[in-house]
């Protein structure tokens, strides 16, 4: 008894000093160990998962031939948190923005490096004016465009279509015709869609409408509508709803896999790649990464599906109202340098060249729009397709219009309106509550 | 002092007794029938399945968690270790998941012992030395509780990385740690500084309600404020320090926010790299289950080993007597 208290005694001082000492200890540790790493450029951004491995990896050779380093970080809530760590004074060398919306937030900061002539002069050979325009701010060029994705792609199964004996169609009348054929010969619903992203959810609701907007009323009325000359309220774009609206709204025809037209809600979107995959949804309405989610899915005889032309699963473009007409919408990431550091600016400047492209798409599961990057290298016939479709000049382009919107708008009431607009809501009561975005 | 009769307190006592002592007869009588046995079963039961399907999850093939659901295991077996095996080695970040468990820990513990050794020397300065304006201080202590941790994120990261210069007069230089490889200080900092508040509650709550005549004695045979405290107030307020230190640690471990934001890239924790295990466009999220059971290990051994302090730590500031 007596010991026992006389060693407690001992030992509780000896405990806090321990742990005092400890404590001083890690910080005089973490004090000593700075200066070493000066060449190494931090880059953040919101890719993650294995895409983040191919970008550190797709620098390799530059890190080779200058001696420079760099090394990517991803961050799922990258676009939360960069506003925070850019006005708290702690940004990274370069972030990579998803959005040209958040990329004009980042600017207003004041801490955002306008582009080297070297950058801007690469944009202009590779990428053209839309591009350099979504990171240009107040007639200043910040940020050069790095990869790519096409949206208002239909992905389907062209093994099926050879059973059913359709065709993939040229417009978007085709498109109906064939939606009424498949659901005549099969008895179920043709289209399958999932909504369902966490608290972006509704965002594959908008790339429908997106598309819709861009090909029934061409890329003029499209400007005006992100710009918000054009309100949501207008006919042009309630136009663009109906014909959403014939599909997904129609209970004959979604949701294949899953239930009735409410399921599209609570289904989540990269979900959608595996009844696509097995079978049970005949046509399902995505940009090209979904492809990427394709690796994981299985057929019916339980093998990884084959993406081809002839293959388990493919993908067409959403046609248009008139056979040919290529209006398709995009989406990318922007190339912003918070700091003029020689090696920061070299590592921008390679970022925009066809040699980094190139390195990166032959990584593989991602295409580029750098008109000098070869599509050859892509690590899919799908994808070659894709890049070709981005870089040819016959192609109208446009960036995802819900990016470009304020926040408010673009991830806020359109997401939701999108949702509430599946739940059954009348569609001129959702569109005046996506406007009402505006007033917030 | 008025006076009462002894006897008449005696009695009193006596009948109150009695009554709590068959109160707590009854409750137990209640809380063991066969119908709520049978109650908490059923909730126990429903709570865990979530849990229990993330788990069936974590050993199933990444292709069959994306198109059946956990239940079919029971009817079409099929599992597979390789889940954890990639969730280890493919981190989605510039880090693996094994690289980030070590900093979840390097966070973890010094950002639970920091604040608990400044919490109790101020919950002891609040207890027991007397000083002008000592109850406003405390409130004004506590009521910084208030403040949510959002609202400071921006000020404390100027802090960190511009410094402090008021009028040109450099107060602090600011650390220039950003590019410093594994660097924890401004992250322990900060968890330090959100977690003061509750801490010195809790340990002033506790520490205040250890019997006035042991400090006097203590004093009277010559025991300055450095002995009172450590050989006084330490052991005895060890129960709550304990419970206090299960709290902050699984709040550190579980934090994702305050790291993000204030760890350079090479020691974000592991909430960090988990979020990002699923890739950009969520195809390999059944890593996550994976991810999410290598990362509740540390809790649970912490909670086990803890457990007794865990319960008693509930009631420590809250309950007197």
């Amino acid at each position: 008894m007596r010991n026992s208290t006389r060693r407690r005694r001992l030992l509780a001082p000896l405990a806090f000093a321990g742990v005092a000492a400890l404590a001083l200890a890690g910080c005089a540790e973490t004090g000593s160990s700075g200066g070493a790493s000066g060449a190494t450029v931090q880059i953040s951004g919101g890719i993650t998962g294995g895409e983040a491995d191919a970008l550190n990896k797709s620098f390799d050779q530059f890190t080779k031939d200058t001696g420079i380093k760099v090394k990517y970080t991803g961050d799922k809530s990258f676009e939360g948190n960069i506003v925070t760590k850019v006005t708290g004074g702690s940004a990274p060398d370069i972030a990579i923005v998803p959005q040209p919306g958040l990329l004009k937030s980042l600017i207003d900061t004041g801490e955002v490096q306008e582009a080297s002539d070297t950058v801007s002069k690469n944009v202009d050979k590779y990428w053209g004016e839309d591009w350099k325009n979504y990171g240009t701010a107040d007639g200043k060029f910040y940020a050069a465009p790095m990869l790519a994705n096409l949206k208002g792609y239909v992905w389907y199964s062209p093994s099926q279509f050879a059973d059913w004996g359709v065709e993939v169609p040229k417009t978007w009348d085709e498109l109906l015709t064939l939606t009424k054929t498949i659901q005549e010969k099969t008895g179920s619903a043709p289209w399958c869609a999932g909504f369902a992203s966490d608290a972006a959810s509704g965002w594959p609701g908008t790339d429908w409408i997106e598309d819709l907007v861009l090909r029934q009323s061409g890329p003029d009325v499209y400007d005006d509508w992100v710009a918000g000359k054009v309100k949501f309220t207008d006919p042009e774009i309630k136009k663009a709803f109906d014909a959403v609206g014939e599909i997904l709204l129609n209970p004959d025809y979604v949701n294949a896999g899953y239930g009735d037209v409410k399921s599209i809600n609570s289904t989540a979107f990269g979900d959608v790649a595996a009844k696509v995959a097995d079978g049970s949804c005949p046509m399902t309405h995505q940009a090209s990464f979904l492809s990427s989610n394709f690796l994981e899915t299985k057929t019916k005889s339980g093998e990884t599906p084959k993406i081809a032309p002839d293959g388990d699963v493919y993908a067409f473009v959403l046609p248009g109202e008139e056979e040919g007409q290529l209006s398709v919408e995009a989406g990318g990431e922007f190339v912003t340098a918070f700091s003029d550091d020689e090696n920061v600016q070299k590592v921008v400047e390679f970022m925009s060249t066809p040699e980094f492209a190139n390195a990166r798409v032959k990584l593989g599961g991602v295409v580029s729009a750098n008109k000098g990057a070869d599509p050859s290298l892509a690590s899919s016939e799908f994808l070659t397709e894709t890049m070709k479709t981005l870089q040819s000049d016959d192609t109208t382009v446009r960036f995802d219009a819900s990016d470009l919107m304020p926040a408010t708008v673009g991830s806020g009431s359109f997401w939701k309106g999108m949702v509430s607009w599946i739940d059954g809501t009348p569609t001129d009561d959702v569109l005046a509550a996506i406007q009402a975005g505006y007033d917030n | 002092m008025t006076a009462i009769d002894e006897p008449g307190i005696r009695a009193a006592t006596a009948l109150t007794a009695r009554e709590v002592k068959r109160q707590e007869k009854d409750a137990r009588n209640k809380l063991t029938s066969r119908g709520a046995t049978l109650a908490a079963i059923v909730i126990a039961v429903v709570w865990t399945i979530p849990t229990f399907g993330l788990f069936v999850t974590s050993f199933r093939p990444g292709a069959d968690s994306a198109t059946t659901g956990w239940w079919t295991v029971f009817t079409n077996p099929s599992f597979t270790l390789q889940n954890y095996a990639d969730a280890m080695t493919s981190g989605g970040t510039a880090l693996t998941l094994g690289q980030s468990f070590i900093n979840s820990l390097a966070i973890a513990i010094p950002a639970t012992i920091i604040p608990i050794a400044v919490a109790s020397l101020a919950a002891y300065a609040f207890a027991w030395i007397p000083f002008k304006g000592r109850s406003i201080v405390f409130v004004g202590v506590f009521a910084l509780q208030i403040v949510p941790i959002q609202m400071a994120l921006v000020p404390l990261l100027s802090l960190f990385s511009r410094g402090l210069t008021i009028n040109g007069v450099e107060l602090f230089p600011g650390f220039t740690l950003r590019d410093v490889d594994h660097s924890f200080a401004t992250v322990w900092i900060a968890h330090a500084i959100f977690a003061m508040p509750l801490a010195i509650f809790i340990l002033h709550n506790f520490i205040s309600e250890i019997p006035g005549e042991i400090i006097e004695a203590a004093r009277v045979d010559g025991a300055g404020h450095g002995q009172i405290f450590f050989r006084l107030i330490l052991p005895l307020a060890m129960p709550a320090i304990a419970s206090f230190a299960i709290f902050q640690f699984l709040w550190v471990w579980n934090d994702l926010l305050v790291a993000t934001i204030f760890a350079p890239s090479s020691s974000l924790p592991l909430t960090q790299t988990l979020n990002s295990l699923s890739g950009s466009w969520g195809a390999q999220w059944y890593l996550q289950s994976a991810g999410a059971f290598i990362s509740i290990i540390v809790p649970l051994v912490v909670f086990f080993s803890l457990q007794r302090f865990f319960v008693r730590g509930l009631l420590a500031g809250a309950t007197k007597g």
